[in-house]
Formats: structure tokens, sequence, C-alpha cells
């Protein structure tokens, strides 16, 4: 049963779960909106929507620079994590894997400390060719090393996708402190949005490749999920399915972790809690996930900017205690509970 | 509720003793891990000295003596954790520092740092801080284990899972004080963020053996309940052994070794994996009687050459920990892509 609880589940689910998300959803797709506007209008220039409407060219002009190119980052940001977090899931067969918990974004992470170390003037094009190299070897090794695993319990994937990260985080602490980087290390990992200014953002234009790919596979991804055998006799081609999804992952989470750091358990809570919500088709769910993880991603990044103004906390921060508090509430309510 | 299939138990068989026993093998690991402490502790200076014989104790002589109690208590603590830990949860390729203890470490000592300033690192080493810190990983360990092990929630799986989560959340936070704090502090702190073996204060260290013998009494008395658990959860339970129980104290202690271990001598990830393992293939037996010692004789045995090598030929002793967390990050990769079967 552990093997595929998801299949097993969806039945039930969407029917029970439908009469919450009537009326959950609009709400989340009005939060989303006022959220993003909010967005754009927070911060240390003062920008309003009268202002804006009267055409000042200066506050016009700030609005383009900072805020929406901030903005656009945060929405890439989600919807890059999110959908890297759903196809991970799918490929594993496993509610708790995404890029942070398979050691993913620890691989970007090694290959942007040997583009410091050895590129020092290297483009951001560069790096994230880098980052994104990376990422892809180290999802193939985590692949690699969970289809040895015959036991595939839900929770041991995580944990050695953890411990893998681990191993490649203490290499790039080892490399760093070799060449006295440890603090630029430090400070890229949990790099935020604070420094997105037009010219910085431009690269995450590449998660939209991602995102309508991922609507297009959506249906093979969930094909796939069901696992090799079934999905090779319903006429999928697996090896296929899975490289191309692990591109994807591996594209996200390159770009996104050059531009803005790690953003953790984003990958984890939305697409669990929209399944929750909705049941688990991959494709219908998809638009929502995006959504969610804007409104998650933006939500963040306003506390963080607002809480100790005219300082910032960086969004992968506020995330990363937010996130971990949504993530323990997953796996305690009984939903979880019966599928550990 | 343990974390692998039934299958993974000792695949050693019954007792497999091999060409050797378990006894003779221990005894030369004993010789070995000796042999490197009574070399480490004698030798003076460089290569020369070897050459000369010349063993001289003086003021670096007791410098020594600190560094060799220091790798004695952290191999116990490391090697015993590990091994219950590969015990409870049914699995030998995890760590007790994923449940988030090292993260909590760190984020004590960021917040001091962040709050006092470098101050705060110099001061880490006096007793009142060493027992509030070890107090401090313990408890948060006890309030995790009551919490998941209390009626509702009983599983070993979503113990691992928050505390891990609760690790990276913890990480998250001390990344951020740690931009924040200024360079020079940064370089104060980084200091306590890595396993340090040459730095230990010496009035921690009788602390640390009481607190370290009394949890090896205890486990050394549990040791055949231990080998019980090792046949799983239902085997366990019918040959009248409290499964639960004995899983909650098996927690606490390793908490309690861990916390020591972190406090006096900083977050060891691997060391602790790298050295269950070995003692798994080469004790020759695979009941806690013979794992056990021979975990800690392994750890004793690494982290003394490995220093003595480090001091005498490379001159490069502050690195010992790093290289051994590198090389047991290695292993442990391989191992797992190398591996067949269960997890």
């Amino acid at each position: 049963m552990p093997s595929s609880p998801t299949a097993a589940r969806t039945g039930s689910t969407s029917t029970t779960a439908s009469g919450a998300g009537r009326y959950l959803l609009p709400g989340i797709a009005v939060l989303c909106v006022a959220l993003v506007i909010a967005s754009m209008l927070v911060g240390e220039y003062h920008i309003t929507i009268g202002g804006l409407l009267h055409g000042d060219s200066e506050m016009w002009r700030m609005f383009f620079i900072s805020r929406v190119p901030r903005t656009l980052a945060l929405i890439f940001a989600g919807v890059a994590m999110s959908f890297s977090g759903v196809i991970m899931q799918r490929l594993t067969q496993n509610r708790f894997v995404e890029p942070t918990t398979a050691g993913t974004a620890e691989w970007a992470g090694l290959g942007i400390l040997l583009c410091f170390m050895y590129i020092p003037g290297a483009s951001p094009l560069v790096r994230m060719a880098v980052a994104t190299t990376m990422a892809f070897l180290g999802t193939v090794v985590f692949l690699a090393i969970i289809n040895r695993v015959r036991a595939r319990k839900t929770a041991i994937v995580p944990l050695v996708g953890l411990m893998l990260g681990a191993v490649i985080g203490a290499v790039t602490t080892y490399i760093a402190i070799e060449g006295n980087m440890l603090q630029a290390v430090v400070a890229w990992r949990s790099g935020g949005f604070a420094h997105i200014v037009r010219g910085f953002y431009e690269p995450l234009w590449a998660v939209l490749v991602v995102a309508v790919a991922c609507y297009l596979m959506a249906n093979y991804f969930t094909i796939a999920g069901l696992g090799r055998d079934v999905a090779t006799s319903l006429g999928l081609d697996y090896g296929r399915t899975v490289a191309i999804g692990v591109t994807m992952v591996a594209l996200a989470s390159g770009v996104t972790s050059v531009v803005v750091g790690f953003i953790p358990f984003l990958g984890l809570v939305v697409p669990n809690v929209v399944s929750m919500l909705r049941g688990d088709d991959v494709r219908k769910n998809l638009p929502w996930i995006g959504v969610f993880a804007v409104v998650l991603v933006v939500a963040c990044d306003l506390i963080g900017r607002v809480v100790v103004r005219p300082m910032e906390i960086p969004t992968s921060v506020v995330m990363g205690v937010v996130g971990a508090t949504a993530f323990l509430a997953i796996i305690l309510s009984r939903r979880f509970r019966d599928s550990l | 509720m343990t974390v692998s299939d039934g299958a993974s138990a000792p695949a050693v068989g019954a007792g497999r003793t091999g060409r050797f026993s378990w006894r003779m093998r221990m005894g030369v690991a004993i010789a070995l891990a000796a042999a490197a402490l009574v070399l480490f502790l004698l030798i003076r200076t460089g290569a020369d000295d070897v050459m000369r014989w010349d063993f001289r104790f003086g003021p670096s002589f007791d410098r020594r003596f600190r560094t060799a109690s220091a790798i004695v208590l952290a191999a116990f603590c490391q090697g015993v954790a590990t091994v219950l830990f590969h015990t409870v949860t049914h699995n030998r390729i995890l760590t007790p520092s994923i449940i988030g203890l090292d993260s909590l470490y760190v984020l004590i000592q960021t917040v001091g740092v962040a709050v006092v300033g470098a101050r705060f690192v110099d001061n880490s080493d006096s007793i009142l801080q060493f027992l509030l810190q070890t107090a401090g990983m313990v408890l948060f360990a006890g309030v995790l284990y009551r919490w998941m092990f209390s009626g509702r929630f009983a599983s070993l799986f979503l113990l691992l899972l928050a505390g891990v989560v609760m690790g990276l959340a913890f990480r998250a936070v001390s990344e951020f004080l740690q931009r924040l704090i200024a360079p020079s502090d940064f370089d104060a702190l980084q200091i306590k963020l890595f396993g340090r073996l040459g730095s230990v204060n010496t009035e921690l260290l009788p602390i640390a053996a009481v607190i370290c013998a009394v949890v090896g009494v205890i486990v050394w008395r549990r040791r055949r309940v231990l080998d019980v658990l090792l046949l799983g959860r239902e085997p366990a339970t019918s040959l009248g052994v409290n499964h639960q129980r004995e899983l909650t104290i098996a927690l606490v202690l390793i908490a309690i070794l861990v916390s020591v271990s972190t406090a006096l001598v900083g977050p060891l990830t691997f060391f602790g994996f790298i050295i269950a393992t070995l003692a798994y293939q080469v004790s020759g037996d695979w009941r806690h009687r013979a794992t056990l010692p021979m975990s800690v004789l392994i750890g004793v045995f690494t982290l003394a050459a490995g220093q003595f090598v480090l001091t005498n030929v490379f001159y490069a002793a502050g690195t010992l920990t790093v290289i051994i967390e590198f090389c047991g990050g290695v292993a442990f990769l391989a191992i797992l892509l190398l591996r067949k079967g269960t997890m």
C-alpha cells in the first residue's frame, strides 16, 4: 500500500474535500490578487495607487525598477518550487519529496560555489547553467538511490534525500572554508528578494517554460507515478518521462537558486495542501498549486519586509519557519497518519 | 513503526563468527585503539622526534591529554548513539544528528553570538554554559519524543520527520542571523560550528565523562534487550519486551549522548555513521556486546590515528573533523549507491 498511497486514495478524498475546496479556493484566488497588489505597494520608497493613477512619473519609474521585478520574481520562484515539488512527488511516488528534501537544492548550491571559485566573473546565465547541471546530476543520483530502495516507505525517502543533501552541504562547506568563501555561501543560501531589481530577475522567465511544460506533461507524470511497470504497460516511455521531469526540476531549481537562494518547504506544503482540498488530479490542480504557492511566497515576503522595517528578513527564513509549521501540521493530520 | 522492513534485520545471521571470534577481533581493536592513543599522547612533535625516540612530558602533554580525552569521549558518544539509533530505527543509513540536535546547537551558538557578540563564544566552554546547552538540547529532544510518542501520534516516522523539519527551520534562522553578525564575530562563531578536538576545556571533561559513564552503564545493562529489539517490533513484543518503553529510553539516551558530544567538540554528522558502519563489518557478531564497544574503539582509533598523522605529518591538526566528515559523507554516498536490497 505505501508504494502509491496517492493513487489508492484519490477517489474518496476528492469527493469529501470538494465542499471545503468550493469556498476556500476562490478565497485563495482573491487573497492572491490582494497580496500581489500589496507586494507592489509595500516598501521603503513610497508608492500609492493614487500616485500611480495621477501619473507620477518618478513613482512609475521606481515601480518598474523595483516593485514589479520583485513581485514577478516571487511569483516565478513560487511557481518553480511548487511545480518542481509536484513533479518530484509524482516521479518518486512520495509526498515528502521536493528539491530541498531530495538534495537537489544543495547540489545547485555546490554548483554556484564552484562558479564563485573558478569563474569569478561569471554572468548569471553561466552560473545558472552550472547550477542547473549540478541540480540535474543531484536529482539523478537521488533517483538512482531511491530506485534501489525496495521498501519505499513514505518517510525513509525524504530522510535519505536529506542525508544526501547534508553530504553535499558538507562538501560545499568544506570547499567554502578552503576557499575562504563561507560567509558568501551562507549569504547566498539564505538569499532573498531584497536585491531583485530590473536586470537581475529576467532569467526567471525561464520558469514559465517549465510551468507550461509541466502543465502539458501533467498526465504523463501522473501515469509515471503509478510505477515503472504499470506506466510501461499503459504505453508510456517511462525513461523519457523521468528524464524530462528531472530536467524540468533541475532547470527550475537551478535558475531559482541562483537568483533568490533556497526556498524551503514550498514544494512540499503547497502540493499537499492543494491535494487535501481538491484531490489528486495533477493537471487540474496545477493552476491552483501555482496560485497557492504565490500566496504563500508573497505572504512570507511581506511578513519579512514589514516586521523589521526598514530592514528585511529573507523570505527563505520566514518560509522556513512558516513552512516547518505547516509541514508539521500536515504530517500530523489524520490523512497522512494513515499513509505513514 | 520501524523505519524499514523486517527484511533488513541483521543480515549477519545468528552470531556469525567468521574465521576469528568476536573476542579476538575486539582484542585487536582494543590494542590498535590503545596504540593509537599512546602514540598520539607520547610523541612530542614531528617525525624527527619519532626517529630519536624522544618522548617528553611537558605542558604540551597536558594539551594532548585533553585532546585525547575529547577523542575518547566523542568516539564513545557518537559510536554508542549511532549504534543505538540504528537499532531502534531498524535502519543503518541514518544518523542521530538527523533529528535536528546539531541544528539546534548551531542555532544556540548563533543566537548567543548575535546577542552577546564574540564574548559568547569565548565563554562557551564554561561549565554553566555547557550544562545549559546540553540540557536545552536534551529538553528539546524530550519534548519532541513526548509529543510524538504520546498516544495519538505514536510513530517513529513522524518523530524523525518532525525532527528533520525543525532542524531545517533552525538552520534557516541560524543562517539569517549569521548574515547579520559582523565578520569578526562570524569568524569566532565558525570555530564553534565545526568539530574541534584540540580546544576542549579541561573543566568540562570530568562532567562529560561522568555523564558518558552513567549512560554507558545503562546501555550495557540493556544490551540483551537491544539485541531483541533488532528483531523488529512484533517479534520483540512477543518475546516480552515493552517496545515503546525501550524505544523511548534509547532515544533519550541518544539525545543525551549526541548533546554531550556536540556541546563538547561541536557537531559531527557523519562520524557516527562511519564508525558504526565499520563496526558492523568488523565486529564479527551482530549482538550489541560486540557492536557497541567495537564502534567506540574504531572511533578512538580513527580519531587518534588521524590526529596523530595530521599533527606529525601534515601539521594541520585543526581540520581532522572536517576531513572525517568529508570521508564519512563520501562513504555514506558510496554505500547508498552500491548497496542492494532494502533500507
